[in-house]
């Protein structure tokens, strides 16, 4: 713009140039996409917030009064903290103890860690529950029978807090030997091999290097487990609601239960919920940035030399084998073998005698269950695409952008992960009930809530991948003269696929199992799949649930392992 | 000191694969280090030296029972730390109890202890019946520290140390116990060049001081050149030449061992004449005399290896005055700082020379190489 020229026209023009730079593609998707992420991620979190301590006549604390004023708060408080730490020390020893195994030693069996360890991806939470109630109810558990001449009958009971510790900590124990395999596996060999040199023995190599340089991945596992125990609402439900044993999940979810409902006593107990599992997150994070400095540059990554279990190895072995069979293959037996009887019983020559595939051909017949698998799948399709696509570009925005307040992205897609399924759950209702576009009642809530629940996901296997992708291949793209809608399309994306596509399968497989979230947002005609269990499990048709369980269980499976060929990092490699 | 038998290591990848190994044809076995023998003299340093793969690792590994070899003996100092020789009962004394002092690549310097704990982690580790008082501990932690040059740091945390002050650390706590012997895998190659060179210094002092034996690992020539009082050189799992530093340099048995350590030039050639010790060679560019002890009969191949400093160049001829003067034409010139090389483009050849930065000649210039007989050595065709 020249001195001559004319100011008033000059104002105009540049504000019309405001208005073409803001109008691009670019800015346009670029907002839209932070837009949707910080309303995800913030909107529930207002409403339940408002529905907790605000009601017709303003600021109030009576949900809070009524919720903890209840005499039985103090052992609810109690259970939970007593569930949820027992599960996680439970999931830690079981865990650590195996990651060490595996990695370390010439223990037998390595091939079945790797089956172990995709469990908790293939058996929902639930129809695990269920397996471990058909195993070890005090009245049908298989296993009660089994022991029943030297112990006496109802020796296990699943229904108690010990039962809920043993269920949880058993389920979580594939992901902290996930955990723990990538520490030890991080960790320099030699470190351990120059206290081998000095002198020290195994066991003393183990406690004064192994543990101390493990202990921040150690503590940060602990921590994890705590919150993700507190946050689970299967074992809670099908487990303790039986005895009366309550947690804040359940807790909430029986309060919600109850005629009225006590939207503002559920909230207060969401609220103290969510507290709690912040903080559990907080310090586990605090943890893990203080835990870098431990971070060792490795030599020439020699790979250590298993160490020689000797005359233990077959102990281990044989305790690899009961492990196996405690969580993968009693579990999955017992429902298969329920799936196929007419009437829970006992294992005997009548039982075996009367099996037929009868409950897999009621599955047709009922149409709740094919509703529900197209369900399943509708949302679980819906949630996974929209997630990726959205985050692709919220990584952008992220890694590669130099827009200010791009780290809210990120801060932003990551909330969700600490808000308890539930929790979410009750959120939503809280903004849908009000709200006067009609998605309260329709599938369209739990497509929302599916997309909150699992945008963390798809944004750390999107920046993951984002970060693999050198900043010069999009420079030059813009060099060769190509607008950053072309860039992205044609350079970006192409290079981003593979890890879209795993983060993609990934939320697939998880959604697919989604129950605590579901459980609060569903209505009649929208159930899902593990919506469906859950009711049936209720009325007592454990044949038919168990032979949806095995559908289930296959499908996920059949996922699961595409999810493999395609080079997703779901669970252990074994190389 | 060392004594090192028949030493025999399969890959593990191998080993795992086949149910029987003793069973599987000799041929078809990969292997790591193929029947190595050597002794280590008391006091001396010895040093194993190849390119990446050859086996200079496992052997060290070996000593070290981090690596449980095949077969074969390992003693060190009368005292057989493995064997499994047939008939005798097999011995293979655990790592922790060999009681021998080792240096990782690495340095594996624990980093959740500061410097002080570090050092004085394998007395605290010591059997029941071996352990050393708190204050006599201390006393020795701080004694080796000294030498080390870090009594000053001992409090710090061991992370906070510098790159070099890491290797001595590492050094201090392979020595605390006094070791009878010292091995080192590659103790240099994570450092910079200039930190490299004023430590391989400080270790060899360190070394001959304490005259502790020592086992070295490296890939790098030089350092093996300045460190060692004998060095083997291997490959493929085998040592090829094994001799004093100036012998491997001056004398390598084969085109390998020339190549890999220093740079030469590789003439092949054929045996026309033999007076003694005095070999007359004919090449493609010309014919060459030089001496040799080898025993070699007129008609065979062989290849010459002439070093670049063994080249003399000049813008003038002595012909007839001294034996083996070539003439060629400069092609290009490096100036290296130090030193300054030609390449002189012969009949059929090139020829690299290495000078001092004084003679500088004009690319195509003709020129007069002249090569010392006692300067070049006759390599056998492998």
């Amino acid at each position: 713009m020249t001195a001559a020229s004319p100011a008033v026209p000059a104002r105009k023009g540049a504000a019309l140039g405001w208005l073409r730079r803001l109008g691009t593609p670019k800015i346009i998707i670029i907002l839209v996409v932070a837009g949707v992420i910080g309303y995800l991620a913030l909107v529930p979190l207002y409403y339940l917030i408002w529905g907790t301590f605000f009601d017709a006549n303003g600021f109030t604390l009576g949900g809070f009064a009524r919720a903890y004023g209840d005499p039985r708060v103090g052992g609810m408080i109690g259970n939970s903290l007593w569930f949820a730490v027992g599960a996680a020390v439970l999931s830690l020893c079981v865990g650590t103890a195996l990651a060490y195994l595996n990695v370390r030693t010439d223990v037998p069996f390595k091939g079945l860690f790797f089956a172990a360890s995709i469990i908790p991806l293939i058996i929902p939470g639930i129809l695990y529950t269920i397996a471990w109630i058909f195993l070890a109810s005090p009245d049908i558990g298989l296993l009660n029978k089994v022991i029943e001449p030297i112990f006496g009958p109802g020796f296990l009971d699943v229904f108690t807090v010990w039962g809920m510790v043993w269920v949880e900590g058993l389920h979580l124990s594939p992901i902290v030997f996930l955990l723990m395999v990538a520490a030890f596996r991080s960790m320099d060999p030699s470190l351990e091999e120059s206290a081998l040199m000095s002198g020290a023995s195994r066991w003393q190599v183990f406690r004064r290097i192994t543990v101390p340089l493990t202990r921040p991945a150690i503590v940060a596992a602990v921590l994890v487990m705590v919150v993700r125990s507190l946050e689970s609402f299967e074992v809670p439900a099908l487990l303790g609601l039986q005895n009366g044993i309550y947690v804040f999940t359940s807790r909430i979810y029986f309060v919600l239960r109850s005629y009225p409902p006590d939207l503002a006593a559920a909230g207060a107990l969401a609220v103290g919920l969510l507290v709690l599992a912040v903080i559990g997150v907080a310090i586990s994070n605090l943890v893990g940035r203080s835990g870098k400095t431990y971070q060792t540059v490795t030599g020439k990554g020699f790979r250590p030399r298993p160490m020689e279990l000797g005359k233990w190895r077959p102990v281990m072995g044989g305790a690899i084998v009961l492990y196996f069979f405690l969580t993968v293959v009693g579990p999955l037996l017992v429902l298969l073998y329920t799936s196929l009887l007419k009437f829970y019983q006992a294992p005997s020559t009548e039982a075996f005698a009367s099996m037929s595939l009868d409950n897999y051909r009621e599955l047709f017949h009922i149409s709740d269950a094919t509703t529900a698998l197209r369900n399943s799948l509708v949302l679980g399709l819906g949630s996974a695409t929209l997630v990726m696509v959205l985050m692709a570009v919220g990584a952008w925005i992220v890694v590669r952008s130099r827009i200010p307040g791009r780290q809210l992205v990120d801060h932003f897609s990551f909330v969700p992960l600490v808000i308890p399924g539930l929790v979410l759950g009750l959120a939503l209702s809280f903004v849908y009930l009000r709200s006067p576009v009609p998605i309260y009642g329709t599938i369209f809530i739990l497509l929302i809530a599916y997309c909150t629940r699992y945008m963390p996901y798809g944004m750390r296997y999107a920046v993951t991948s984002m970060h693999q992708i050198s900043a010069e291949l999009e420079e030059s793209a813009q060099v060769s003269g190509a607008s950053w809608w072309q860039t992205f399309r044609r350079v970006l994306l192409p290079l981003l696929s593979p890890g879209l596509l795993a983060g993609w399968i990934y939320i697939l497989v998880v959604s697919f199992r989604e129950l605590s979230s579901s459980i609060l947002l569903y209505s009649p005609g929208n159930e899902v799949l593990s919506i469906l269990i859950f009711e049936q499990y209720e009325n007592g048709q454990f044949t038919v649930l168990a032979a949806l369980g095995v559908v289930m269980v296959l499908t996920l499976a059949v996922l699961v392992i595409i999810a493999y060929k395609l080079g997703a990092k779901v669970g252990l490699r074994q190389d | 000191m060392l004594r090192i038998n028949n030493l025999v290591k399969t890959f593990d990848g191998e080993r795992r694969r086949r149910s029987s190994r003793a069973s599987a044809p000799r041929e078809a076995r990969v292997f790591a280090v193929n029947d190595v023998n050597f002794t280590v003299e008391n006091g001396q340093l010895f040093t194993l030296l190849g390119p990446s793969g050859c086996g200079k690792t496992t052997t060290l590994r070996s000593i070290a029972g981090l690596e449980r070899p095949d077969s074969g003996t390992i003693e060190v100092g009368g005292r057989v730390l493995f064997s499994s020789s047939e008939g005798k009962k097999s011995v293979n004394i655990p790592a922790n109890e060999r009681g021998l002092g080792m240096v990782f690549q690495s340095y594996a310097i624990w980093p959740h202890m500061s410097v002080f704990d570090n050092v004085a982690f394998p007395l605290q580790v010591k059997k029941r019946g071996d352990r050393v008082s708190r204050k006599e501990i201390s006393e020795r932690v701080m004694r080796v520290l000294d030498t080390m040059e870090l009594a000053a740091l001992a409090d710090r945390q061991a992370t906070k140390l510098s790159g070099g002050q890491q290797q001595r650390l590492a050094l201090a706590r392979a020595l605390v116990i006094e070791p009878p012997l010292l091995l080192l895998d590659e103790p240099l190659s994570n450092l910079d060049a200039k930190l490299r060179e004023s430590l391989r210094y400080e270790l060899k002092r360190v070394q001959r001081e304490l005259g502790i034996t020592s086992v070295y690992v490296t890939h790098d020539q030089v350092e093996a050149l300045a460190l060692s009082n004998s060095i083997a050189v291997m490959r493929d799992g085998n040592v090829v030449q094994l001799g004093r530093p100036r012998e491997i340099y001056e004398n390598p048995n084969c085109r390998f061992v020339a190549e890999f350590i220093g740079t030469s030039n590789f003439l092949s050639g054929n045996v026309v004449a033999k007076d003694g010790d005095r070999y007359t060679v004919d090449t493609a560019d010309g014919q060459l005399v030089l001496d040799s002890a080898a025993a070699l009969p007129i008609g065979t191949d062989v290849i010459v290896s002439v070093r670049p400093e063994a080249v003399e160049v000049s813008t003038t001829s002595r012909a007839g005055e001294v034996p083996n003067e070539w003439k060629g034409t400069v092609l290009t010139r490096a100036y290296l700082g130090d030193s300054l090389d030609h390449v002189v483009g012969l009949g059929k050849h090139e020829l690299r020379t290495r000078g001092n930065p004084s003679t500088s000649i004009e690319p195509g210039t003709t020129v007069y190489l002249r090569m010392d007989p006692a300067k070049l050595v006759l390599v056998p065709v492998d």
